[in-house]
């Protein structure tokens, strides 16, 4: 009885008691979410328009973070690493077109998963020849101290990542919905034969395409590179986005929005409540065990297209 | 119905097999500048094949394509596209999840110019360029009779339109030749005017040239200015509605026991 009280009960009735500290850790909880998101919009970015599952999506947040911090530590200043990286970012986009999608083009999907598995271990094993394993601490000039608005703490890192964060999913969102490229890059994510049929060049927006999640990449990486410090884990902390699309729905833009905040919040807050009666490390896990009950009740997820089996 | 003499494609000694199945085999013709080229055949007999080789979705084995005088062994997809070729498909291939509108629109991507970075922005002379296509795309809307359809997510449209929304996506290219993989399949008798009216609108009045895939014999025979015959990938006979509706090897193709693709010729 104790423990269903504690369960079922006893963490709402403290939430309710405390609702400062609630907001408090739901705000947290959404800041860390707008992370995901990003991440998650990476994923889709590249499932939609080239019906590839990018396994390798996490590792190039890791990667693109290590490049960045070695050249900083190479002694490079702030705006050349950056651009850099990003120029970095653009030719193994390239790299993965000519040398992976261009000779498995028509393959199955699963052989398209299994070789951005290929590409994950490449650039793990690359990172490490070039900057080797350690944890890089990664400053990016950012206050960490908390703020205090109407006697709320938020964690400044966190606030200012999740700014960069939204700006860039907005402005991604927009750039799909209003331009000629964007338009583009919906009907490949349509359909890749009347896209053809109409004169887009896939494999120029192929390129694009794995180009901009590179870019994703190295934004989510540097923020979280800046708080928890550049190292091989980030790369589990970036696989987070996979509950949050079996949340959204894989090929839903406001979906991986939408999903990312729901998962940053429900396991902020699962932590914090539910942590002290079930133990802590509910953060680690939550966000499967979610998932998984989607998978059971709305495999599709909150906004992709409804499965249909084709007869 | 416009032919002027001149060729605008030419095809020659075209095969192409997947695995053992031989879809096209030393299949030769030609299409007019202005004309309508219509391809018959029973089920299986590689028209859309041949199709796909115009269009460049399929790379031929052997053979060789010459379109505006250049003679290439295949086609790529989206440079077809950019010398003017464009299509629509038997199992249509919209953009279901966009609007009417925007898929139209699609069809004029390659007319838009512009800097790709004002264009990301959405200003100054992209935002521009993209109200004088809308005034094209608008036109090929009441053309077509579709205004109310506008903005509608094609997905929920019935069949009959969306075989139109795709026409209208072809036309928005301004090609000088148009594919057309039965564009008629699966429609009624009044849908079916409407659609050869269309066609022989924009054969007419834009002088289109267009290459035709259809069952109907009625409507090839009514529409087109000469037919070629496929049958188990090779071409069996070619000429004018008149000629071929005699052809003894047409007839026998289309009574044969193992076919039954046609609706008597
Ligand atoms: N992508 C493909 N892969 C394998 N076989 C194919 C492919 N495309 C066509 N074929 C085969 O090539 C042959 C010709 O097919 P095609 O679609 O060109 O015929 P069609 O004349 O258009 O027939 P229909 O009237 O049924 O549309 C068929 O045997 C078909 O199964
Ligand atoms: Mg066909």
């Amino acid at each position: 009885m104790h423990i269903l009280y504690a369960i079922l009960i006893g963490p709402f009735v403290t939430m309710a008691r405390e609702p400062a500290f609630l907001i408090e850790v739901l705000i947290g909880g959404l800041l860390a979410g707008v992370m995901y998101s990003l991440v998650a919009l990476g994923f889709v970015l590249i499932y939609k328009a080239s019906g590839v599952f990018n396994y390798a999506q996490g590792t190039m947040v890791l990667f693109a973070a290590l490049t960045f911090v070695g050249m900083l530590e190479a002694g490079l200043p702030v705006l050349l690493s950056l651009v850099a990286v990003i120029a970095v970012m653009i030719v193994l986009a390239f790299a993965v077109e000519r040398m992976v999608l261009r000779p498995l083009v028509n393959q199955s999907e699963i052989i398209l998963f299994m070789s951005t598995l290929g590409i994950s271990y490449f650039l793990v094993g690359l990172g490490q020849i070039l900057w080797g394993g350690d944890v890089h601490p990664l400053d990016i000039g950012i206050p960490s101290g908390p703020l205090t608005v109407h006697g709320i703490l938020i964690n400044q890192l966190d606030l200012y990542a999740a700014i960069v964060a939204g700006t860039l999913v907005a402005a991604l969102a927009l750039f799909f919905q209003k331009t000629r490229v964007g338009r583009a890059l919906r009907a490949v994510a349509d359909d890749h034969q009347a896209a053809m049929s109409v004169g887009i060049p896939l494999k120029q927006i192929w390129v694009f395409i794995w180009a901009i999640a590179g870019l994703v990449a190295l934004a989510a990486g540097i923020m979280w590179g800046a708080s928890l410090g550049v190292q091989f884990s980030l790369e589990l902390v970036a696989l987070k986005a996979l509950p949050v699309l079996i949340l959204g729905g894989f090929t839903s833009i406001p979906g991986a929005i939408v999903g990312g905040l729901i998962v940053g919040a429900t396991e902020k807050l699962g932590e914090v409540f539910w942590g002290p009666v079930i133990g802590s490390g509910v953060e680690d896990w939550f966000a499967y065990i979610l998932a998984l009950i989607f998978l059971l009740f709305r495999p599709q997820g909150l906004f992709g297209e409804r499965i249909i089996q084709r007869v | 119905m416009h032919s002027n003499g001149g060729v605008l494609l030419k095809v020659e000694g075209i095969a192409l097999a997947f695995g053992g199945v031989k879809a096209l085999a030393d299949v030769s013709f030609d299409i007019r500048k202005g004309e309508v080229r219509a391809i018959i055949g029973p089920n299986g007999a590689g028209k859309s094949s041949m199709l796909n080789v115009i269009n460049g979705f399929y790379r031929p084995h052997a053979g060789s394509i010459t379109y505006k005088g250049r003679t290439v062994r295949h086609m790529r997809p989206h440079q077809a596209a950019k010398a003017g070729i464009a299509r629509t498909f038997q199992n249509i291939a919209l953009f279901k999840g966009m609007t009417t509108l925007d898929n139209i629109m699609t069809g004029r991507l390659l007319k838009m110019r512009g800097n790709f970075l004002l264009d990301a922005l959405y200003v100054g002379p992209a935002r521009r360029e993209e109200t004088a296509h809308r005034a094209v795309v608008e036109q090929i809307i009441d053309f077509l009779e579709i205004q109310a359809i506008r903005k509608v997510p094609v997905g929920r449209l019935p069949y009959g339109l969306q075989k139109r929304v795709e026409l209208g996506r072809a036309l928005a290219a301004e090609p000088d030749l148009l594919l057309l993989d039965e564009p008629m399949a699966g429609m009624n008798f009044e849908e079916k005017e409407d659609m050869s009216r269309f066609i022989l609108d924009v054969n007419e009045e834009f002088g289109t040239t267009i290459a035709l895939i259809e069952h109907d014999m009625g409507v090839v025979m009514d529409i087109s200015s000469r037919i070629v015959v496929l049958d188990y990938g090779r071409k069996i006979a070619d000429g004018t509605p008149d000629e071929v509706r005699r052809d003894q090897a047409v007839i026998d193709a289309y009574l044969g026991v193992a076919h039954d693709g046609g609706k008597g010729a």
